[in-house]
């Protein structure tokens, strides 16, 4: 069986470990991105989305959710610095001159510095939960619902949070573009990591998978930097209205309990 | 023409290695590159001085011997060739050129710029062949195999094991090589029987000899002097992934 204290065992399986947690994380990032840009419907659709995560299914779906997410992240930093730690003993004696081949090389500045562009997501990661997940939730203020139940307003939570200090949108605007170089050379990588590339589709997977770290990136920053310039529109004082009986609406607020 | 180098020269295994200047002249651009270091080797030898140990043996891009990491880059920048195929004419007169050994931790050092690669030769040793009766060539038509096969078969089988991905490697692994290797026999009926232990033997082999995991770089593609593709690699992480729950 699979033992990973063997190192027969071990380096195409941290392969294989490292690709599967990586995209998997990709396909989180995809959801969590499609969820935020509900904030742009407005403080009714948003607050809605968030009481659907906590209670879809009687909240077991976020639960499981949340174990699994940090399983996948213990697995993936270790596996991913585990190789390179393997690099650093393979190599005691290091090239005086030492130049990219090019041609169908993928080897670049985002692929060199895939553990110090993760460990600075780390960091992202747990100041963003912090500020976000374990938020003082009184201090933002509750809402009540039309159903009677008083509910945290996220909306204003994460729309003052972005209004208040222009450092803290500058912050994720940073963490933004380390995420893009992690995903640049992270995407393709994950794919020919798990062994479903062939010979044919390697440049398409290579150029797909920045195309989408750039586009999972820039997602994910529009959020503040939008919040932040367009003041007018995001109201972190706006109540959110669950009375006009929106269709979409009512079907997510079904997922409230009863108070 | 004329160029400068700037060879490692190592006395041993574990004496201090460094970059030594040298100037080698009158070198016609037809030459190739160890011919120039022959006659850079003729030089030293009337000097009394001890010549640059290098390796090569066919001098045509078959054997694999030769490899050197020319200006930073295994097999030299030509790409798609052997360092005993590069020729002189691809420099300019008055070059400085730096000769550096392959360095790996599984390729120990064994002079300037000779290193011991027999890890590949382990690797090989734990499955880079078919036990089962292959008949004798006759026998190779007896048995019809589909064109595209054949050449896939033919493009891995194409490695003669020369080093220079590890060489090349960032993190100095052999996937490529073990990843052609393990290929090379996948679609191939005489293959088959031993599929999967192959793949899990040679890929255990390859960790024991103590080269880096892969990263994906794709360097090792772009210095393979058979231009093996990393799809390769691809393939042998399935083959692994296949066999790997075919066991347990
Ligand atoms: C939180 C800290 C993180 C660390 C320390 C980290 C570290 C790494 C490292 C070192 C690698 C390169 C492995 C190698 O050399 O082959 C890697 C690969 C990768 N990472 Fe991360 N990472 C982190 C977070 C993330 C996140 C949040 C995502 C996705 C959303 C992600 C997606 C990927 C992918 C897809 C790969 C490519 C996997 C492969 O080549 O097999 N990582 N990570
Ligand atoms: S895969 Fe290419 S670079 Fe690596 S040993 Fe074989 S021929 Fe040489
Ligand atoms: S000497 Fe045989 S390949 Fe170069």
């Amino acid at each position: 069986m699979i033992n990973l204290k063997d190192p027969g065992i071990s380096s195409v399986f941290k392969k294989l470990l490292t690709g599967f947690t990586g995209l998997s994380l990709v396909g989180f990032l995809i959801a969590h991105l499609i969820g935020n840009l509900t904030l742009f419907a407005g403080p009714d659709v948003f607050n809605a989305y968030a009481r659907f995560l906590h209670h879809f299914m009687h909240g077991m779906f976020i639960r499981v959710a949340e174990v699994g997410l940090l399983a996948f992240f213990v697995l993936h930093i270790w596996s991913a610095l585990s190789v390179q730690y393997s690099k650093r003993k393979a190599r005691p004696s290091q090239y005086e001159v030492n130049t990219y081949a090019g041609g169908p090389s993928k080897r670049s500045f985002h692929s060199m510095y895939m553990a110090i562009s993760g460990l600075i997501l780390l960091v992202f990661i747990i100041v963003h939960l912090i500020h976000f997940k374990y938020a003082d939730h009184d201090a933002v203020g509750t809402m009540k619902l039309e159903n009677g139940i008083e509910a945290v307003n996220v909306y204003k939570l994460v729309v003052s949070s972005f209004q208040g200090n222009f450092g803290y949108v500058l912050f994720y605007m940073l963490a933004m573009g380390v995420l893009c170089s992690h995903l640049m050379h992270g995407i393709w990588s994950a794919i020919q990591s798990v062994g479903l590339t062939r010979p044919s589709t390697i440049p398409f997977l290579h150029t797909a998978g920045m195309a989408l770290a750039i586009a999972l990136a820039v997602g994910f920053f529009l959020l503040p930097l939008l919040i932040f310039m367009m003041r007018g529109t995001f109201d972190p004082e706006a109540v959110p209205d669950y009375s006009s009986g929106h269709a979409a609406l009512t079907s997510l607020t079904s997922f409230f309990p009863a108070a | 023409m004329n160029v400068n180098l700037k060879i490692w020269r190592q006395a041993g295994p574990d004496a201090p290695g460094k970059l030594v200047d040298y100037r080698v002249e009158d070198i016609d651009p037809s030459q190739s590159f160890l011919e120039m270091l022959d006659k850079l080797n003729e030089t030293l030898v009337k000097k009394g001085q001890e010549p640059v140990a290098f390796e090569s043996d066919c001098r045509e891009g078959i054997c694999g011997n030769c490899g050197l990491v020319i200006n930073g880059i295994a097999h030299g920048s030509k790409g798609g060739c052997t360092t005993c195929e590069i020729r002189m004419r691809q420099y300019n007169d008055g070059d400085t050129i730096t000769v550096e050994p392959f360095r790996a931790k599984a390729f120990p050092l064994i002079k300037d710029l000779v290193v011991n690669r027999s890890a590949f030769d382990r690797i090989m040793s734990k499955g880079g062949y078919v036990a089962v009766n292959a008949g004798s060539a006759q026998d190779a038509n007896l048995q019809p195999i589909h064109k595209d096969k054949a050449e896939a078969a033919m493009d891995a089988a194409a490695c003669i094991g020369c080093g220079a991905c590890v060489a090349a490697c960032p993190n100095a692994s052999a996937s490529l090589f073990v990843g052609a290797k393990i290929s090379q026999f996948t679609w191939l009926p005489q293959g088959q029987v031993e599929r999967g232990s192959r793949a899990l033997k040679m890929v255990k082999q390859m960790d024991h000899e103590g080269f880096g995991d892969c990263s994906n770089h794709a360097e090792c593609e772009a210095v393979c002097p058979k231009e093996i593709s990393i799809a390769n690699i691809s393939r042998m992480r399935r083959e692994f992934t296949k066999a790997l729950f075919a066991r347990s």
